[in-house]
């Protein structure tokens, strides 16, 4: 299993959990794996037609995946993802 | 004195505010027509953004004070356009300018501050922008003497700005047609300070305050309160009407469009606020004039995205 790095603003959804375990073999399973122990997450990374949203940002290995395959980019089991949302500013 | 105005000028920071006013036309036909929509145009301010106002006073209000003197720097944990901000008036000023900021910042933000002679404090880019903050006030701890801390979630020099600047402004430039006045918040200076002056000028005019609807946004610069560290000089009482909660894909659709139809480039919350502008309108009906707030323009955030591969929240 990936290990997916998850966002303050998201960590309610993950009763508070940083890190959180998720299985697949591509980003788009991750996703739904995530959605299937996190209800109500993959609304908030994805929009209505599935694809990320603009703002949010998902690293596999430390790379964007807009640079590889976007969700059908392949994910390994040690693996770690990170979803992050645009800086704040200030 | 703006930077449209062929006069003569003596320092950089006579260019900050006395910003131009324009009318967004598309807006307007996308609100229903026969409502007037002006945006005021702070990326024209000399360090790009609105930021510059609020900087401007928190200095200047200090060295006045004494809370800034000769011998002292100024420190703050920016690193957006109030770093940028900070740094024009303290290279035109002679005041040695430090910035704590997390180690994984985009270069574009080191270089930029740089490029005045700022210096740059770096810390763990393990503990995002709350870590920057624990390290100014440590830093500031250990040597008061050595810096002011102007700290421009709590300085009262920021929405004074906007009472003396921005507020003015708009009531000479539209005066008593004004309906409404429509902003997002970040630290939340310009609402606070410019609503209070649209207030007194006429209690009438409606003050609206955006806000992401969401803690998990993409509006750089705006703040979320209610899961955010609410800012001391929010005092809503008697100058907010109402907050709006904007959402992201609205905001950027309306920073798109204004780009492509009417050739103004802007910034993310700019977009929130013209895409809120447009909805108070729409609402508000033939008659309404809204004035809005242009923060930044969208070239500043052109830097590719790879540098957040490294961001740790």
């Amino acid at each position: 299993m990936a290990t997916v790095r998850i966002p303050t603003p998201l960590r309610k959804l993950t009763q508070g959990k940083e890190e959180v375990a998720a299985a697949g073999a591509t980003i788009s399973e991750v996703i739904t794996d995530l959605e299937k122990n996190y209800p109500g997450i993959k609304a908030r990374i994805c929009d209505d037609s599935g694809e990320v949203r603009r703002f949010v940002n998902i690293f596999v290995r430390d790379e964007d995946i807009r640079f590889l395959s976007n969700l059908d980019t392949p994910v390994g089991d040690s693996d770690e993802v990170s979803i992050v949302p645009a800086i704040a500013g200030g | 004195m703006s930077l449209h105005s062929n006069q003569t000028v003596h320092s950089i920071l006579d260019l900050v505010g006395n910003t131009p006013l324009i009318r967004l036309r598309s807006v307007e036909k996308r609100a229903g027509g026969d409502v007037e929509i002006w945006a005021k145009c702070e990326f024209e301010n000399p360090g790009g953004s609105v930021k510059d106002r609020a900087a401007r006073q928190m200095i200047l209000d200090a060295l006045d004070d004494g809370r800034l003197a000769p011998g002292k720097g100024l420190i703050d944990s920016t690193s957006g356009n109030t770093g940028v901000a900070y740094s024009m008036i303290g290279a035109a000023l002679g005041i040695p300018i430090t910035l704590v900021m997390p180690a994984n910042v985009s270069e574009a933000r080191k270089n930029i501050t740089k490029a005045y002679g700022t210096k740059l404090v770096y810390s763990s880019e393990l503990e995002g922008s709350d870590g920057a903050i624990r390290l100014v006030q440590q830093i500031v701890q250990d040597e008061p003497d050595k810096y002011f801390f102007p700290n421009q979630y709590a300085n009262p020099s920021n929405p004074k700005a906007h009472y003396l600047g921005t507020g003015a402004e708009i009531i000479e430039a539209v005066g008593d047609r004004l309906s409404h006045f429509v902003t997002g918040i970040g630290t939340t200076g310009t609402v606070i300070g410019t609503g209070r002056r649209l207030k007194e000028f006429r209690d009438s005019i409606e003050v609206v305050a955006v806000e992401p609807d969401d803690a998990f946004h993409g509006l750089e610069g705006l703040k979320h309160l209610q899961s955010s560290i609410v800012p001391e000089i929010w005092q809503p009482e008697g100058i907010i009407d109402r907050v709006l909660p904007m959402a992201t894909d609205e905001a950027w659709d309306a920073a798109d469009l204004l780009c492509r139809q009417e050739g103004v480039f802007i910034g993310h919350s700019a977009g929130a606020n013209v895409a809120s502008a447009c909805r108070v309108a729409r609402e508000a009906g033939p008659g309404a004039v809204v004035v809005t707030i242009l923060p930044d323009r969208g070239d500043r955030y052109f830097q590719p995205m790879k540098w957040e591969k490294q961001y740790v929240w």
